[in-house]
């Protein structure tokens, strides 16, 4: 019972890692960031990258994925989604394009490979990451043995989002954040630089999936569409917990995760899956705001 | 403006035209000819792209090689190269350009069982012959389809009682993503370990593409198997082992013995995931022959890249090119879909892994199963081969042997089938 419980606070944590920096971004910003996905591949080819190139130890790609990540989503807001605001279809489909682009510029070693140079670490193939000894075998607990990898995501995952809350509610940008969120237009009368501050968020959000993806190079695949399909899981927990609210996201990907580890323990993986979408049109039905959302004033 | 619309469709289409045939143009300058043209039919793009990128230089550079050597009787194969684009609707639409269009007598193409069913309707409507490079699961007979990889006896006939007999493991869990091919596979692989004594505890998929094993790992180790025999194809395979690691299994107390995990899976999980886990294949980068060296070098050399790594899949689409090229050259001037197969039916070759030869009944490939272990370098040392080839039986999940055929040059006996 214990290493399902595990699986299903595993499973969990990786969805609040992918969808934390998610959170943010579309609460604060009204933004449908679809290259979030593209965000944690990034992070991940860092991983490959920084490994290749730096020598880097997996631990140190951590804040080189989070600098690479937040400066490239620094760059996308600059360029194309400050130009978008309040457009939510509009942002959902440039950001899209923006996906498939950085897919591309990886899958196609940025134009390089159409002249025959060849840049190891990228390009269509599945790549490789080196994880420390420390991290891949298992660690006893209560009378069972847990996956250390999994142990070391849950402990990041705790490690983030205890930043982020620090962040946003303890400190002053934090608190101009929330401002934005509520009413973008009252924050402006009263002085806040919406601007700076949304740049901000998108780079911040954007440096977050690039850890996501450090974690997810450990044990998943590294290759250019990896993102593709944990956005999709990111923003099932954003609408389960409540556009906005962090706290509504923890508690959406523990409940979401544990669903999934436990129905697919007692039955399969494929049908765990089905549950958990089953669950999210659910509460979707019943509570449109998510599990925990805010009321605007 | 109807004009205006007609003179830009023409201008597009002339373009198309050029840019589909600029490669060829070259080839034929330098023979100076009148080229063979085949179409050649892999995902350039998308998910699958990873490992069909790979089959269509294979196919390539067997063309290159031929045409360097003077071509097929003189004439140049001119490949017309099309994007599958990794989706099966894209993959029948192109088969058709190939084979109604460009007017090919033959295609070297696809790879997923998705893309060889999607295609298939035009390849028998219009009579035309693809080859098909990838172990698949059998349960095809089709007059238009030569089939250069494994059939599932191929690759479990002798993996499931070597693994019962050599390993002496005794309760297997099978463990395949959920699509047509591992389904079929476990079938074979049931048939196979209830005849030899064994048993299985479990037979379980996850989705195609799903990289999340955690709760299928904590399953294994619950129940009570000796041995997992994987069926899990395509990415979901770097995950799988790196969990499998991850929660403490290892392959010397409970091996992963798998039937598609390749040296591509194996070069992006990191060896030292693998190492200890078995294979069945009927060919390794790691055979130990000058044949398939010199293969692996030219490969290399071809690709521009040194560390490139050959697998199953691609090796057949190597020397498929081969086989098409020796009928061809028998046939002179009558190329046509129905002389080819004929000329390539009961035909032989040397291939990288060995003496291959195209079944005249069946027309799948008889192929040498090896078994290889998976070492610390990447590389598969084979443990176990056959000394000759065996012959494919595409119905053995239906009780189909070598003495009781049901996919002949008549067709396929669908009343044995049904028994």
């Amino acid at each position: 019972m214990v290493d399902t419980l595990f699986i299903g606070l595993s499973l969990g944590s990786i969805l609040l890692l992918v969808a934390l920096g998610l959170t943010i971004t579309y609460g604060a910003m009204g933004v449908i960031n679809m290259a979030h996905g593209e965000m944690v591949m990034i992070g991940a080819y860092s991983t490959v990258l920084s490994g290749l190139y730096l020598g880097a130890n997996f631990l140190v790609a951590i804040p080189i994925a989070f600098i690479v990540s937040g400066a490239i989503g620094w760059g996308i807001e600059w360029l194309l989604v400050r130009r978008l605001y309040g457009r939510l279809i509009d942002t959902l489909l440039a950001t899209w394009g923006i996906a498939i682009l950085l897919q591309q510029a990886v899958r196609l070693e940025f134009g390089l490979s159409f002249f025959g140079i060849h840049i190891d670490g990228l390009g269509p193939g599945l790549q490789n990451v080196d994880v420390p000894a420390f991290l891949r075998g298992t660690i006893p607990l209560l009378g069972t043995e847990i996956n250390a990898f999994r142990s070391f995501i849950i402990l990041v995952t705790a490690i983030l989002t205890a930043a982020t809350w620090f962040v946003m509610y303890r400190t002053s940008i934090g608190m101009q954040v929330r401002a934005v969120m509520r009413n973008r237009n009252m924050a402006a009368a009263c002085g806040i630089d919406v601007k700076r501050v949304n740049a901000l968020t998108f780079a911040y959000g954007s440096a977050l999936a690039g850890v996501a993806g450090v974690m997810m190079s450990g044990f998943k695949t590294v290759f250019p569409d990896m993102g593709a399909s944990m956005v999709v899981d990111g923003f099932m927990v954003v609408v389960v917990g409540g556009v906005g609210s962090l706290f509504g996201a923890v508690a959406a990907s523990g409940i979401l995760g544990e669903i999934n580890g436990l129905v697919a323990a007692a039955t399969n993986d494929i049908l765990a899956r089905a549950v958990v979408f089953g669950t999210v049109i659910v509460v979707i039905v019943l509570m449109p705001k998510g599990l925990f959302s805010f009321k605007g004033r | 403006m109807s004009l205006n619309r007609r003179s830009f469709l023409k201008s597009t289409a002339l373009a198309g035209a050029g840019a589909i045939a600029a490669p060829g143009l070259m080839t034929r300058a330098a023979l100076g000819a009148d080229p063979i043209k085949v179409g050649v039919l892999f995902s350039q793009t998308g998910g699958l792209s990873i490992i069909e990128k790979s089959l269509a230089d294979a196919t390539l550079m067997a063309i290159a090689e031929i045409n360097a050597k003077g071509g097929v009787a003189g004439r140049p194969i001119e490949p017309i190269i099309e994007d599958g684009a990794s989706d099966p609707k894209t993959f029948n639409e192109k088969a058709s350009k190939l084979v109604v269009r460009d007017r090919v007598p033959t295609v070297f193409g696809c790879y997923t069982s998705a893309s060889r069913k999607a295609v298939l309707p035009v390849f028998e409507k219009r009579n035309n012959l693809l080859f098909y490079p990838t172990y698949y699961e059998g349960f095809e007979c089709s007059k238009n389809v030569i089939y250069t990889g494994s059939a599932p006896n191929q690759q479990l006939s002798t993996f499931i009682p070597w693994i019962i007999k050599n390993l002496g493991k005794k309760k297997f869990f099978i463990v395949g993503s959920n699509y047509i091919y591992p389904r079929e596979m476990a079938k074979v692989c049931k048939i196979l370990i209830e005849a030899n004594g064994a048993e299985w505890v479990a037979d379980e998929y996850l989705e195609l593409g799903h990289s999340e094993w955690g709760s299928m790992v904590n399953k294994i180790k619950s129940s009570g198997c000796d041995v997992v025999l994987s069926n899990v194809v395509g990415d979901s395979v770097v995950a799988f082992y790196r969990e499998f690691k991850n929660q403490g299994l290892t392959h010397d107390v409970l091996p992963i013995c798998a039937s598609v995990t390749s040296e591509v899976e194996i070069a992006a999980m990191g060896a030292e995931y693998a190492a200890g886990s078995y294979t069945s294949f009927p060919y390794f980068q790691a055979i130990d022959s000058e044949a398939n060296k010199a293969f692996v070098e030219r490969y290399r050399a071809y690709v521009k890249d040194p560390k490139a790594v050959t697998h199953h899949a691609m090796e057949s689409s190597y020397f498929q090119v081969y086989l098409f090229a020796q009928a061809a050259a028998k046939l002179g001037d009558k190329l046509t879909s129905n002389a080819i197969r004929d000329a390539v039916a009961g035909s032989e070759f040397d291939a990288p892994n060995g003496h291959v030869k195209i079944d005249p009944e069946n027309l799948h490939t008889w192929l040498t199963p090896r078994i290889a272990q998976w070492q610390a370098d990447g590389q598969g040392k084979i443990v176990d081969q056959l000394p000759a080839p065996i012959r494919p039986l595409p119905y053995s999940a239906y009780g189909e042997t070598e003495a009781n055929l049901f996919c002949t040059t008549a067709g396929l006996d669908s009343a044995k089938l049904k028994q």
